[in-house]
């Protein structure tokens, strides 16, 4: 059996967007063992939070070292959706600055690097991205609010 | 209350709860910033708010002044309470919340950092006519025996930036001063952030002392005598008491005096505390180091001055005088206070989380209890092991104890280990009874 990169391309995508941590196929001639992350499966699949300095555009985020606050993880509802949850406690903006447009809005389609917010913390602004893959089914705060750790930011319908 | 009406409380455990209820009591209301492991605890309940500043580590919420200070703003607060341990003594945090435009329930940053300094702090006593311990810093690549044989074997290496017990070697001959003087200079580097050492006097019987002092904007000082802390175990108050037994009363009236004198010098505003060792052999009594926060311990002096001592910060800090006199400081009866921890003794004292499933203290009269726990809740992994603070008074020192030990003999508890055990035996011990133990006593005693 012979694999394309597309073929390559689509089961990464199937493993990336399922719950899935590892994942192991074998058929004849055929064998294939993915896994998560490296040795830190925890760590993948959940939104990603950067420091930014005010005057850089969020779009272009540094390569410094990331926030400590761990970022929490995705949570699946009921209905189908998945919650992205603040990684930290500050103010929640969902503009880059005042009078620009949203990073994202509601039908919206995100993939695991698209920053979603900025959640500001004495000055220091972080961006924080998806995490996943999907649409912008509900913005939870309001702009401008002050959110916990842990708290509700976007409920996204997993593409 | 003029100026305070809503208190973010940056802290956890039994004296978030207690500083909840001190509010309370002044119809200020109060927001209470919880890790993730406290989002349900007693403190974050009975607050008329609570916000979740971060993930469990403290090092991610507790210890964070920037996520501190962003969380009493956006909750409206106008005060911040750091309570003890934590970021009580940072003076980023009392800085940040001033610029800011919060009142920092305590001392001004200015005031932290020299606290924070051994060196600095002993340098200002000195000046103020306190006694200090012989002592001299030693600088990187300076021999070190000129000094250590001007103060005398056995000794104790100190890292300038350490404190509470943190930081501290003994050296009982050259050899050993040798062996570990650039290690301890690597470890004060690593742990604080300031490589700088001293040599100092070891006082080998050692009694603990320390001076409960009050300082109102306006600069007024008074203290509200001393407590005696010294059954510990590795530099950690196991037992603490006031007034101090059998401390005489010429050297009770001088740390009273230097405390406050001390407290003057530097401006000190707010409560804190002036720490002594006593030579149990001599007598004699040299300053250790001010603390700028409100302590573990600080029931026992209400007990026995009758005064509540978190009302007091919170006034002081809405820039109300005193409004009492050194004269008005009236001292009842005896107070001893235990700490119920949630530890193995056995086993070297490691921490015993879990769930309670059964906890209930006795309700005497002459008991208080200072606890955030109740049967069903969980001690969570992460933060110091105290489960509830016991706190007798009484007319004399023996009938103190006995309230402590018929509280301790009828405590329920289950699900986790405890010290009970341990704190039956100290308080039961003839030594105790005596009542002059010295700070190195309860770990001979164990041994």
């Amino acid at each position: 059996m012979a694999l394309s990169d597309e073929d390559v391309r689509e089961i990464l995508r199937i493993i990336d967007e399922s719950t899935l941590t590892e994942l192991q196929i074998e058929t004849e001639g055929f064998s294939l063992h993915v896994r998560r992350g490296g040795g830190d499966v925890e760590a993948s699949g959940r939104p990603r939070v950067r420091p930014v300095p005010k005057s850089e555009t969020p779009r272009h985020p540094p390569g410094g070292p990331e926030a400590s606050a761990s970022p929490p993880a995705r949570e699946s509802e009921n209905d189908g959706l998945v919650t992205i949850t603040a990684p930290m406690l500050g103010t929640f903006y969902r503009a880059e600055s005042p009078g620009k447009p949203p990073f994202v809005d509601v039908g919206e389609r995100v993939e695991p690097d698209t920053i979603v917010c900025i959640i500001e913390v004495m000055k220091m602004m972080n961006s924080v991205t998806a995490g996943m893959s999907g649409t912008i089914a509900a913005v939870v705060p309001d702009n401008a609010e002050l959110v916990e750790y842990g708290q509700p930011l976007f409920r996204v319908e997993p593409a | 209350m003029k100026h305070i009406k809503r208190v973010f409380v940056a802290n956890r455990g039994e004296i978030a709860l207690r500083i909840v209820n001190a509010c309370d009591e002044l119809g200020l209301e109060t927001v209470v910033g919880t890790s993730d492991a406290d989002r349900n605890g007693l403190a974050a309940r009975r607050a008329d708010r609570s916000v979740c500043i971060g993930p469990a580590p403290a090092s991610e919420s507790y210890l964070r002044d920037d996520v501190v200070v962003q969380a009493a703003l956006g909750t409206d607060c106008d005060a911040i309470h750091p309570g003890y341990g934590f970021l009580s003594e940072s003076p980023k945090l009392a800085a940040r919340a001033r610029e800011n435009g919060l009142a920092f329930i305590g001392p001004p940053p200015e005031v932290m950092e020299l606290s924070g300094d051994k060196l600095r702090a002993r340098a200002e006593a000195a000046r103020a006519g306190v006694p200090v311990l012989p002592g001299q810093e030693i600088a990187a690549n300076q021999k070190a025996h000129k000094a250590a044989d001007q103060i005398g074997y056995p000794l104790l290496v100190k890292a300038a930036g350490g404190g509470g017990g943190r930081g501290i070697k003994l050296a009982r001959d050259r050899d050993e001063l040798d062996n570990l003087l650039s290690l301890a200079r690597s470890e004060a580097g690593a742990a604080f952030g300031d490589e700088r050492l001293y040599l100092e006097r070891f006082v080998s019987s050692a009694r603990h002392v320390e001076v409960q002092i009050a300082a109102d904007e306006p600069g007024a000082v008074v203290h509200l005598g001393e407590r005696d802390c010294s059954v510990q175990r590795r530099y950690q108050k196991v037992i603490e008491e006031a007034p101090a037994p059998n401390l005489d009363p010429a050297t009770r009236n001088a740390l009273a005096a230097e405390a406050v004198a001390f407290a003057k010098a530097i401006g000190y505003r707010n409560l804190g505390t002036v720490e002594f060792v006593v030579d149990a052999d001599t007598g004699e009594h040299f300053f250790l180091e001010i603390n700028c926060r409100i302590q573990v311990e600080h029931p026992v002096t209400e007990a026995v001055t009758g005064r509540d001592l978190v009302d007091l910060q919170l006034h002081i800090a809405d820039g109300e005088p005193l409004g009492f006199a050194q004269k008005d400081v009236l001292f009842d009866g005896h107070a001893i206070e235990c700490r119920l921890n949630a530890e193995d003794v056995a086993r070297g004292f490691m921490p015993s989380p879990g769930t309670l499933s059964l906890f209930s203290v006795p309700d005497l009269l002459a008991l208080r209890v200072d606890t955030h726990l109740c049967a069903g809740a969980t001690i969570p992994p992460y933060y110091d092991s105290l489960m509830a603070k016991l706190i007798a008074h009484a007319e004399g020192r023996d009938a103190t104890i006995d309230v402590l030990l018929e509280a301790l003999e009828d405590l329920d508890v289950e699900g986790v280990e405890t010290n009970r055990a341990l704190l039956i035996s100290v308080l039961a011990h003839d030594d105790f009874r005596r009542g002059a133990v010295s700070t190195d006593w309860l770990e001979r005693a164990i041994a």
